[in-house]
């Protein structure tokens, strides 16, 4: 099978001018080529000129390809490196707050934050206010259980960011 | 330290970028800058009619001198006239830097009176564009401007100028060095790679070059020509491409696509190695994309990373500036291609030649034929339609004679204006447009422009009362229901009106010539005449009939090699 036409998760890590409209400009390059785009973080690095973006998209590696070009070529764009298979540290803030809680309900969702390594932080007479960090897919993971277990939830996520293993640099 | 307006660093910086020609709209959001133009003798403003025009001018100056084209336009319909003409100069790779105006910093985002955000309407169809939101970086804003739009793969730039920035009185220098972190073109070649494609080439038994408009962008035509004279390899174009080397070169068989030649086409479809340089693979010129070249290795030499390996998959890309790849390589080619592969492609030549059905009248072909004959150096520029296809099926081209057209975007309307910037860009060639009765009604207005500047332009308008080419495909593939395209329908029960406009009155009422050719005999009497007046531009008006077709064509969506032959 040809490996190229894999659609798979992958990731992006931008170093952008951190000026005005290239956000709008990264974000509208994927909706005029008609490129996923899962989620996309962005915030000023220790240098207030540069920010840096994650980037997760859901593509084929032809695709992939081609967005890499496409992002390099702006003149915005400083530098793209593919998180895709290196070795990076990657996490994604999730909140979820589940509504109309009994007893049971709640002594559950303690049990739920405690495999997950989840903070409950804010709890009120019929909800419980979670929150997780880990990776987008177990992040997923817990979304999905949740939705099972209870009859209503309400759901934010952050997106992935993501940075380069030291031991990467170091090699 | 002196202290200067931003306006004043404005015409100061088109000094110090040799900016001769300005293309120019006025308006109250820029009318300190044209103020400030009008204070000095460096830079000459040109006025069109309409912004969109002012920009195709712009474009067309720029594609025939090879220069930056400058635009400037007000805030607001200003600036929003020349998105086509952005977009036009994006697909094709023109070097533009286009000024518009801004309401003042203090305004932007109240829907103040003609704002609009340009910069985002123009964010997908430019290299580059900004805002220009403090006064200091004005300078080095501009700088980039002019060196991002030049460098690497050509384009349009947007320059957004708030009016209080502009006033600001701030630095009077003009930088003199560039320095873009995140920009960086491509200036040096992949000997590896480019040595790699050479031996590709040479053990090739059935070679072909495909030469797109990179090549004629890069002015690498002379070195091309010489590539092609020592491996004998024969060569195919795109219409951007068109002229590459000469046209009644031995070895070049014609253009590829939609409207290519036959050979061409077959060619492409049989060839084993397809060396291509400075084309994107457009789907007009690969038609169904998984059946392009499909027995071939393809080489692609592209200064834009991005047009590798987009389209259609390449075994050696290489990414590089067209002339300088090939200066390169004419350090280690020789001889190469084999005779049977030429003869098979004049085989495919004598059975399917490019021509038209003759006929008496007054026929396309027959005009072009006078073109070619009686003139020996020229700027053709085309609008958009059948009249084009035919020009780049037929014009021929070489060293001193240039093909201007908008290819990738298609632009309706570019005819005109572009052969007043074309003009404007060279006065000792003599400029000639080709146009449908369609598309020159689509920037008709330039007369006034033409005929103050007093351009000497030859201004064809093949007029068959249609818009003739999507007419074409109702002929062919919609049952003969001509919607939307007949341009002078008779009413019930009347006789055919005279068309409206009567093209030949509406040139001489501007101060132009006009002329309406009906017969054969006439078309080259007519050239002649054009040629005589150098003082106003000369329409000529060929009445054409509205069923002669562009013939091959490929069905949209079909392969190359599914021709329909007329």
């Amino acid at each position: 099978m040809n490996t190229k036409n894999i659609m798979r998760n992958r990731w992006i890590s931008l170093y952008v001018e951190n000026q005005v409209g290239v956000l709008s400009k990264i974000s509208g390059l994927f909706s005029a080529k008609s490129y996923n785009l899962e989620s996309l973080t962005v915030g000023t690095t220790e240098d207030p000129t540069v920010s840096r973006m994650t980037i997760a998209t859901c593509c084929d590696e032809e695709t992939f390809e081609q967005i890499k070009k496409q992002l390099n070529r702006m003149v915005e764009v400083i530098k793209v490196i593919d998180f895709t298979d290196m070795s990076v540290y990657m996490q994604e803030i999730l909140y979820v707050k589940v509504l109309n809680c009994d007893q049971t309900d709640k002594d559950k969702l303690f049990q739920i934050a405690q495999a997950f390594r989840a903070q409950v932080v804010d709890y009120g007479h019929y909800s419980l206010l979670l929150s997780f960090l880990q990776t987008a897919s177990k992040n997923d993971a817990v979304i999905r259980l949740l939705k099972d277990e209870f009859k209503t939830i309400e759901v934010v996520r952050g997106g992935s960011v993501g940075i380069e293993a030291i031991s990467m640099a170091d090699r | 330290m002196r202290k200067i307006t931003g306006n004043k660093l404005l015409v100061k910086a088109l000094k110090e970028e040799g900016v001769e020609i300005l293309f120019g709209y006025p308006g109250a959001c820029t009318i300190d800058i044209s103020d400030e133009l009008y204070k000095q003798d460096y830079t000459r403003v040109i006025l069109p009619r309409h912004e969109q025009a002012l920009v195709h001018e712009a474009d067309a100056y720029a594609r025939s001198t090879g220069k930056v084209g400058v635009c400037l336009a007000t805030s607001g319909p200003g600036a929003t006239n020349l998105v086509t003409g952005i977009a036009t100069a994006n697909m094709d790779s023109v070097p533009l830097v286009c000024f518009t105006g801004q309401v003042a910093r203090n305004l932007i985002g109240n829907d103040a009176f003609q704002e609009v955000d340009i910069i985002g309407i123009t964010r997908s169809i430019c290299k580059y564009g900004v805002t220009v939101r403090r006064r200091e970086d004005l300078g080095r804003i501009l700088k980039d401007a002019f060196y991002i739009a030049r460098t690497g793969r050509p384009g349009p730039v947007v320059i957004d100028l708030p009016k209080d920035v502009m006033a600001e009185l701030g630095s009077a220098d003009y930088p003199e060095t560039v320095n873009i972190r995140g920009y960086r073109p491509n200036s040096s070649v992949h000997i590896g790679q480019l040595k790699k494609a050479v031996k590709m080439l040479q053990k090739a038994k059935r070679p072909l070059f495909l030469a797109g408009g990179g090549v004629n962008i890069a002015r690498a035509n002379e070195l091309f020509e010489k590539l092609v004279d020592i491996t004998q390899v024969p060569v195919i174009t795109t219409i951007m491409g068109r002229g590459a080397i000469p046209t009644n070169h031995p070895l070049f068989i014609g253009n590829i696509g939609m409207h290519g030649s036959y050979a061409s086409n077959m060619a492409v479809s049989n060839c084993d190695v397809l060396f291509s340089i400075g084309t994107r693979f457009n789907d007009r010129i690969t038609g169904k994309i998984h059946e392009f070249a499909p027995n071939a290795q393809i080489i692609h030499i592209d200064i834009d990373t991005a047009s590798i390996s987009r389209n259609i998959q390449v075994d050696v890309p290489i990414v590089a500036d067209a002339a300088e790849a090939i200066e390169k390589m004419l350090e280690y080619v020789e001889k190469c291609g084999s005779r049977d592969w030429l003869k098979q492609i004049r085989r495919w030549n004598e059975e399917h030649p490019l021509m038209m059905r003759e006929k008496p009248g007054v026929t396309p072909k027959k005009i072009l034929d006078v073109i070619n004959r009686d003139f020996s150096e020229a700027i053709v520029v085309t609008d958009v339609g059948q009249h084009q296809m035919w020009t780049t099926q037929f014009l021929e081209l070489d060293h001193h004679k240039k093909l201007l057209t908008s290819g990738g975007l298609g632009t309706m309307g570019y005819g005109f204006p572009g052969a007043i910037g074309a003009k404007i860009g060279n006065p000792d060639a003599t400029v000639i447009s080709i146009n449908g009765d369609g598309g020159f009604q689509m920037n008709i207005q330039e007369f006034a422009t033409a005929v103050l500047e007093k351009l000497p332009l030859i201004l064809c308008v093949f007029n068959n009362s249609y818009l003739g080419m999507v007419r074409q495909w109702q002929r062919l593939f919609y049952g003969k229901r001509y919607a939307m395209t007949e341009l002078n329908p008779a009413k019930e029960g009347e006789e055919a009106s005279p068309y409206r406009p009567d093209f030949v009155a509406l040139a001489k009422s501007y101060g132009a010539y006009g002329i309406r050719v009906e017969r054969e005999e006439d078309i080259a009497d007519a050239f002649a005449q054009a040629r005589s007046h150098t003082d106003a531009p000369t329409l000529i008006e060929f009445i054409i009939d509205a069923e002669e077709l562009v013939y091959p064509m490929i069905k949209p969506g079909g392969t190359l090699e599914e021709m329909l032959m007329g």
